[in-house]
């Protein structure tokens, strides 16, 4: 029983940094341009694809396609963001979500064109498959991956957000654009790079996600409230909300799923919307 | 700031009521349909009361056409075949739900407000999902038999009179939303879209203001939902999920958001091309809605509505 309970946390805390990789981008897009992108997942879906491909195509291996699928969801990110997100960054919030609802969309049905519309399937190597034993626990190898892989992202943002001029930009730029801009930070560069960082991460986050996660063409639209949900629990424009509320979120769902299957998602929607009640400016947060 | 309105019908007005008479005549081989326009028009005009006039962004307003669609489809199935009280029935449930969930709904600001719909609308969905028992899951709500409206016309496969019935409704529910907004009611509303901040000054509760809307919008949702329920006798769980709803959305968009009239136009248009480019290809009609969606917010923010107030105007500066 209790080892069953640990099971259950172990896996709700990999799901949950899985979680955490995808939406830390979304958190900085929401809190440094105010910008709701509901098309967030599809980046995570670029990666995803992109590993898929260059492994069943090339014979690239799985720890070499990850990579592949941080740089391919990134330069969609920075090429999207050029060309058509930054139009919108002053629109009313309405415009921003009706527009990445069309991105979402398209996505989707681009996705299947190209594709089909089955699951994907990935080929992890022999030694990330199969369980450990660890203190007696039977622990999956791939989740125990997961969980250094996000540990180490974390640490590395963590850097580069409190300890490089560039993160130093980032967080000047979400407290306070004007005076940023006023001085001398170019606001929309840093933007940019942000934004491609954000959809890498998330690209990355689809890479490792496929086992867990799966991966289809409507991906983006099947994981958009939990994306949504990470960082509205957590904040916008941090690192350690978002990762708590992710990992919040992770083991509130393998546990609701484990638990009480009968009731499926409802567990995380019912908690969403009391999350959103009891704290209604948790989202918009540092700025109104 | 134009004049105030009055409750008077211009010529316009009235000539617009005559197209679906028309087309009645006209295209008797196509009622099935017009009638599914018809319920798309009043499902977007329920949410034209609440996004067009008081800007409250809902991603989750299918919620109440499906709690309308299965309160009716559940009664006619289990042997309450009456059409009006059926509809009676379902508006009075979808209103109730519509009151409860407001008051989550008018807390916080849009970002809130839109993950709130999301999340109630989620959650109608699981539920209807879960209790397969009840609503058939995903195979859908089927057996639904409908008895003759007023005893007299049955809905019978050339879809006459789920046409009429469906143009009766959606003008009775079209005139009250019309009173509506016209009256001190809806001035106040907008009043609450053009600054949200100073109503209070002038005494409006705004919140008060706003749950009220959000419960006629839900009312109205549920009486379109129902309508579909007993004119196509079946209810699929997508009437609530989030495709649904978005899709609702980009009618009034495309209609353009805050004249009542632009949400049967955005419709009409949307249904017309719906089943036109599906058609052609039913999977990749997704990517022509997503297109038109991403095009109509980056060059056409007013819609149909939008541009059709311009070119009234500049016509009007040419002759002066």
């Amino acid at each position: 029983m209790l080892g069953n309970f640990i099971g259950v946390l172990f896996d709700g805390v990999a799901y949950g940094s899985l979680l955490f990789i995808i939406s830390i981008g979304l958190s900085v897009t929401m809190g440094l341009m105010n910008f709701v992108n509901l098309a967030h997942g599809a980046f995570a879906m670029v990666g995803g694809y992109a590993c898929v491909v260059v492994m069943t195509r090339l014979g690239v291996p799985f720890l070499a396609s990850l990579p592949i699928a941080f740089v391919a969801a990134a330069a969609a990110g920075i090429v999207l963001e050029r060309s058509l997100y930054r139009r919108l960054y002053r629109a009313t919030h309405l415009d921003q979500v009706l527009f990445s609802i069309g991105l979402v969309f398209m996505s989707i049905a681009a996705t299947t064109y190209f594709f089909g519309p089955q699951q994907q399937p990935v080929q992890l190597p022999e030694f990330l498959r199969g369980q450990v034993h660890v203190l007696g626990l039977d622990l999956g190898t791939y989740r125990l991956f997961l969980i250094a892989v996000v540990i180490i992202i974390t640490v590395a943002l963590t850097w580069l957000i409190e300890r490089t001029r560039f993160g130093a930009e980032i967080r000047a730029s979400v407290d306070n654009q004007q005076a940023s801009a006023g001085l001398g930070i170019n606001v929309y560069r840093v933007f940019s790079l942000t934004f491609a960082l954000g959809s890498g991460l998330a690209g990355l986050g689809g890479g490792l996600g496929i086992d867990v996660l799966g991966l289809d063409p409507t991906f983006p639209l099947k994981y958009m409230v939990y994306f949504l949900l990470v960082v509205a629990v957590g904040g916008a424009g941090t690192i350690k909300g978002p990762l708590f509320a992710a990992l919040i979120l992770g083991i509130f769902d393998v546990a609701g799923k484990y638990y009480v299957p009968q009731v499926g998602a409802f567990v995380i929607y019912v908690a969403m919307v009391v999350l959103l009640i009891v704290f209604p400016h948790g989202l918009a947060g540092r700025r109104t | 700031m134009s004049a105030l309105p009055t409750q008077r019908w211009s010529k316009l007005e009235i000539g617009f009521w005559l197209i679906p008479m028309v087309a009645f005549f006209v295209f008797p081989k196509y009622l099935t349909l017009g009638s599914q326009i018809l319920i798309a028009a009043l499902f977007a005009l329920s949410l034209d009361l609440i996004l067009g006039y008081a800007r409250i962004i809902s991603l989750g307003h299918a919620a109440f056409f499906g709690i309308g669609a299965y309160t009716a489809g559940l009664l006619a199935k289990y042997g309450w075949g009456e059409p009006i009280s059926g509809l009676v029935a379902a508006a009075a449930v979808a209103t109730l739900t519509g009151l409860v969930t407001s008051f989550l709904v008018v807390r916080g600001q849009d970002l809130t407000r839109l993950m709130v719909t999301l999340g109630i609308g989620l959650m109608f969905y699981e539920i209807a999902n879960q209790a397969s028992w009840l609503t058939g899951g995903v195979d859908g709500l089927s057996g639904v038999e409908m008895k003759k409206l007023f005893g007299v016309f049955s809905f019978g496969l050339d879809g006459r009179t789920a046409y009429l019935y469906s143009l009766a409704v959606l003008f009775v529910v079209f005139c009250f939303a019309r009173t509506l907004v016209r009256s001190p009611f809806g001035l106040s509303l907008r009043g609450i879209r053009e600054g949200e901040r100073r109503m209070p000054a002038i005494g409006a509760s705004v919140p008060r203001k706003l749950i009220a809307v959000y419960t006629v919008g839900a009312g109205i949702a549920g009486v379109a939902g129902a309508l579909l329920a007993q004119t196509t006798q079946f209810v699929g769980i997508d009437s609530l999920g989030f495709p649904r709803s978005a899709e609702l959305m980009i009618m009034l968009i495309l209609g353009g958001t805050g004249y009542l009239y632009g949400a049967l136009l955005g419709a009409a248009l949307f249904m017309l091309l719906q089943d036109y480019l599906s058609n052609l290809n039913p999977v990749y009609w997704q990517f022509w809605l997503g297109l038109l969606l991403v095009l109509i917010v980056l060059f056409a923010r007013g819609g149909l509505m939008g541009g059709f107030i311009a070119l009234r105007r500049r016509f009007a500066r040419g002759r002066s």
